[in-house]
This record gives structure tokens, sequence and C-alpha cells, in this order.
């Protein structure tokens, strides 16, 4: 397929402007004009809707397949929640720093509160700050957080320890923060070696960063134990959120001693995620944090009006422009409305019985590292299937010819070849099944004709990808 | 000159109080086509089995510990711009730092080629 680009030729329009029958006004100053044309594409519009329809009908999403990516929760969407987003889009997001200007956006800053409150209930903490803007901002701001809290009380921290089976950005959040990391090894029992916890904790740990259940699928038996651990040196808890999908409603975090939590709206609330996202990642706090939550904090007074708290002396300060992606927020708060209560249970509840059914299903034809009831996704390995040289990077490839977005691979790092599938709560056990069905005619292709999956995908616009190239040249600007 | 090698798989070889750091042909093989190595700073102290530098592959990225206490005396730079030699030859031309041994009493810790071998049929 041609760049837009490739397919300009000089001189041609979408729209031809009449002739100006106007004064013209007087030039702009030279210091003002480019140099040189912004070197757009000169087509017509027709070619223009041909050329951004036939790109997005190259598009994969969860509207148009099954996208089993592990730690993604690629649940449904629901348009509605896109209605419901259009109806605070009139609203400028300044007026409530207008004088007087709260009159005008009590809707506004009550959705705001709301929301903030439903998550705090949801998570056991006792207030949440929305500004963050995804997962990983969530992190930096919760670990801003946790430092500002350990200056405050004048105590001297130098590391945060995270399980080897963590995201990647647990660690990094925290090294851009400043602190050391110190790397727990997992257990064969599936989670954080509870001895070599102890081991490693001391009193100059900031935080301990938990993803709970973990990147395994798995619940940790000991959390409180660790957690009572962590406390004892003054050490905080923080609830990496991502997994959240398998617990709502049915365990709090903040009742298992997690002090600090980012939660990924895009992925448990039912928006969307990356380009057709944003994302936002919100961060609930116990009490103990209020006083440094970034700024201006959304209050409410005795008379039920919401305001903006300035004067805030011991705030982070802002993480984010205005009040974090705001349209996110609306969109979530409506899901946890249609939901309610019992709705968000449920939803945990069908999330975990799914992976649990793909993972029984699919246990004779993949190895299963730490093959126990898992959450809400399943860790396979293609340790088998790499004895006739198949890769779990060509079980992926083969999906995608199949019609599915591949799962994650290679991640958690600690299994090797790993396979990670979360179908979630949204998907039929037809889709499964189908699913289930094109696994197994993975493996069986492995064992009969491994070639096959080597060359795969054969149906897509382009084949496999030079990953390396694309890694060691990043160069992203092809037109210069 | 000998050749030591870590659990996590740096080798490291000993000359005259000075010793070479990299990561094993097993390691470079597990991480598949690497893509970029963090080297650590010239003159940094490092302890033994604290992070010296990173490296990521296609795959995975991770840490490279040091096998050594010492004083970074010398990185091998051309890996800045062809990450690759580390898997064209990760126990030679593929090495990332020279340390300054600190304690050479430290080797005990580490394993032969031989154990190392062992080690790894254990994995």
């Amino acid at each position: 397929m041609q760049l837009i680009y490739e397919k300009s030729i000089p001189g041609r329009k979408g729209v031809k402007l009449p002739a100006s029958d106007v004064p013209t006004a007087a030039p702009l100053p030279e210091n003002l004009l480019r140099g040189e044309k912004a070197g757009l594409a000169e087509v017509s519009e027709m070619d223009l809707v041909r050329h951004f329809t036939n790109l997005s009908r190259r598009n994969f999403s969860v509207d148009t397949n099954f996208y089993p990516l592990g730690s993604c929760t690629m649940k449904y969407n629901a348009k509605v929640l896109e209605n419901a987003a259009a109806l605070f889009a009139p609203f400028h997001p300044m007026t409530a720093l207008l004088p007087q200007g709260n009159d005008f956006c009590q809707g506004t800053l009550g959705m705001l509160y709301d929301l903030g409150q439903m998550l705090a209930d949801i998570t056991g903490m006792d207030e949440v700050t929305t500004q963050p803007l995804a997962g990983a901002h969530g992190e930096m701001t919760g670990i801003m957080l946790i430092a500002a809290y350990h200056k405050a009380k004048g105590n001297r921290k130098r590391y945060v320890l995270v399980p080897d089976s963590s995201h990647g950005t647990n660690p990094a959040s925290a090294a851009m923060a400043g602190y050391e990391i110190i790397t727990v090894p997992t257990a064969p029992y599936g989670d954080m070696d509870i001895e070599l916890f102890k081991k490693a904790m001391n009193d100059e740990v900031a935080a301990v960063m938990m993803t709970c259940p973990n990147t395994l699928g798995l619940f940790n038996p000991h959390i409180k134990e660790i957690s009572d651990i962590a406390h004892s040196h003054d050490a905080l808890m923080y609830y990496d959120g991502a997994n959240l999908n398998a617990i709502m409603g049915k365990v709090k975090p903040g009742d298992i001693g997690f002090d600090v939590i980012h939660v990924n709206l895009h992925k448990t609330f039912g928006t969307p995620h990356g380009g057709g996202g944003p994302g936002a990642g919100p961060v609930g706090v116990k009490k103990g944090l209020i006083p440094f939550l970034p700024c201006p904090r959304i209050v409410m007074d005795d008379d039920g009006r919401f305001g903006l708290e300035t004067a805030n002396p011991g705030s982070i300060g802002r993480t984010a422009s205005f009040f974090g992606n705001f349209g996110v927020m609306v969109k979530a708060y409506a899901y946890i409305i249609m939901l309610g209560r019992e709705g968000l249970i449920r939803a945990s509840e069908q999330a975990v019985l799914n992976a649990n059914y793909i993972k029984e299903k699919l246990k004779p034809w993949y190895d299963v590292p730490y093959d126990m009831t898992c959450m809400h996704e399943c860790v396979f390995s293609a340790s088998r299937q790499l004895k006739q040289g198949v890769h779990a990077i060509d079980i992926a490839k083969y999906l995608i010819d199949r019609g599915y977005h591949p799962p994650t691979v290679y991640f958690p790092l600690i299994v090797k070849e790993a396979i990670m599938i979360e179908p979630t709560e949204t998907e039929s056990k037809a889709t499964l099944d189908a699913f289930i069905e094109v696994m197994i005619e993975a493996a069986k292709t492995a064992e009969s004709n491994p070639q096959a999956l080597l060359e795969a995908p054969l149906t897509m616009p382009i084949g496999r990808l030079d990953e390396t190239k694309a890694a060691r040249e990043q160069n992203v600007c092809c037109l210069v | 000159m000998s050749i030591y090698f870590t659990k996590e798989h740096e080798w490291v070889k000993v000359k005259e109080g000075i010793c070479a750091v990299g990561i094993s042909e097993h390691a470079a093989h597990e991480l598949g086509d690497v893509t970029f190595v963090e080297l650590p700073q010239l003159g940094k102290q490092v302890k033994q089995f604290e992070v010296l530098g990173s490296i990521e592959s296609v795959k995975a990225a991770s840490d490279i510990y040091a096998p050594l206490s010492g004083k970074v005396v010398k990185v091998n730079e051309a890996l800045n711009d062809a990450p690759e030699i580390v898997n064209e030859s990760a126990e030679d031309a593929g090495w990332m730092a020279w340390i300054e041994i600190a304690d050479e009493s430290e080797l005990k810790s580490l394993m032969t080629r031989e154990q190392y071998d062992e080690f790894l049929k254990t994995l």
C-alpha cells in the first residue's frame, strides 16, 4: 500500500476555495512565516477517503476480532460509553479555574469526585486522584507519593522491592523516582518467595510493589503476611492495578494491606486502549498519604458543593494538565454505574471462569509451568513445541492468520517461551471454543509440519517484520 | 586466562588484577538478537552482584550484574553502534567492561566453565 505522500500530485486539492473578495490583511512579520512549504500530501477528497478507509480496514481491534492479550484486559468497550462521554464534550476544562467558575461546572467536578469515591470504594482506599494519564504514569505518581511520605517522616529509604514476575514498569517507575531495585525471585508455587522476601526486607526499603494476582495469573496467599512485614519496616505496599479485573468486588486491596494503588481504567473499567483510548491511571491512597496527592484536589463542602482545594503545601504538584483524561473518566464512570456492584462482581467471576476454561482445555496440548487454579489469565509455555523448533512467536504469528490477535508472548519473563492468555469476561463460550480449537490446531501443526508455523503469517499485507532491524535502527521518520 | 561464570550468566576473565566481563554464549542465545547494551560509567565503583549495566533484545531487557567488586576502568564502546557483536561473539569480542578487581577472593563464589555447564543442565 502506498503512503499518502506517494499518492500526492502537486496542485491536486480536496477543496477549492473561491477567490477572496475581502481586503487582504497586512502580511505577517517575516519571522513568523515558514521558510518552506509544509510538505503536506496533495490529494483529492476521494483519494483521501479511500486511503484512510483502506488503512482502517487493516486495523485489528476488539471491535473486529478476539483479542486475548494477557495482562491487557482487552474487554469489549461498549459503544454507549462513547455517548456518555459525548454528553460532557461541550464543557471547557478551564471553567473551574475561573472566578466563580465552580457555579458552571458542578456536574463535571461532581462526576470526577464521584468516580474517585467509587474507585476508592472498589479498591479499599481513602481517596483517589484521577489525574494520571495511564498506568505507568499512575505508578510514577504512586512512587512519588511514597517518596513524599518518607521524606515528610524523615525516613531514610533507598530500595524498592519487586518480584521477578512484575511488569517492567514497576522497577522502571521506582528507578525513575531515584530508588534502587531489589528483585525477589518467584518460588515454585508461583508467587514471590516468602523466605527470600523476608531476607531481602530491611529498614531502608521504601516500598514493595506487587501485582495481585501476579502476572502468572495467580493470587498470592501470603499477601497479608508480606504487607505486615513490609509495614513493620515502615515500607509501603504498592498495588499494581493491571490485574484488578480478577478480583473486582471480591477483594479490596486496601483491606489486605496495600497503601497505594493505580487502576487502569482502560483495562478494568471498559474504556478503550492506546490509540483508541487514551488511557487513564487513577491512583488511590490510604489516609496517611492524602496530604501528598496531586493538586488541585476536588473537594466537597458541607453543602454538597464541589470545588478545588488550591492550598495544599504537601502536594507532589500537578501530574497532568487539567484533570487528566477527562473523557476516559466519563466512560469509566458510566461503566461502573451501568454494571453496579453485582455487575462488577459478575464481570470478575466470568473473567476468572473463562481463563480457567481455556487453561483446562489447552493443558493437554501446552505445558503449564505453574499449574494451579488461575485468576483472570493463564500462562502456558511453548517449551514442548520448541522441541520441533517452534517458538511462542511462531504460534502467535499463526494465530494472526487465523483471525486472532496473538496472546502476550515472552512475558512474564520467568516463563520460558511464555504464552499468556487473558480472555476477559466479555467473550462468549462459542468464541473461546473456536479459539481453543485453533490453538490445538497450532499444537498439532507444530508436531506434523513445524515449517508451516515458521512461515506464518501468510494472509496479511506483510509477512514477518524484521524486529531486530526495527529495534536497532530507530528511524521512525522515513520521509527525511 | 581463566574464565568464571555467575548464576546470572555473566562471565569474567581475570588477568593481573583486571577482569573483563560479559554475558555467556548461553545467555546471548536465550536473549535472541541484542538491540541495545547499556554500558556502565567509566570509574564507577561496583560491588559484587550489583547492577553493572543492562542489555536489551527483541525479546527482553535484563540487568547485567558485576561478577566481582571493583572499579570500571574500560567499557566496550563498540557495542553502542553494533550490539550484535554480543550475539556473534558473546564470550570474546562481546565483552562489556573491564573492572579493576578489589578482592580476588570473591572469585570463590563464581563457577568454573565445568561447573557452569553442569549448572545449565539443571535449568
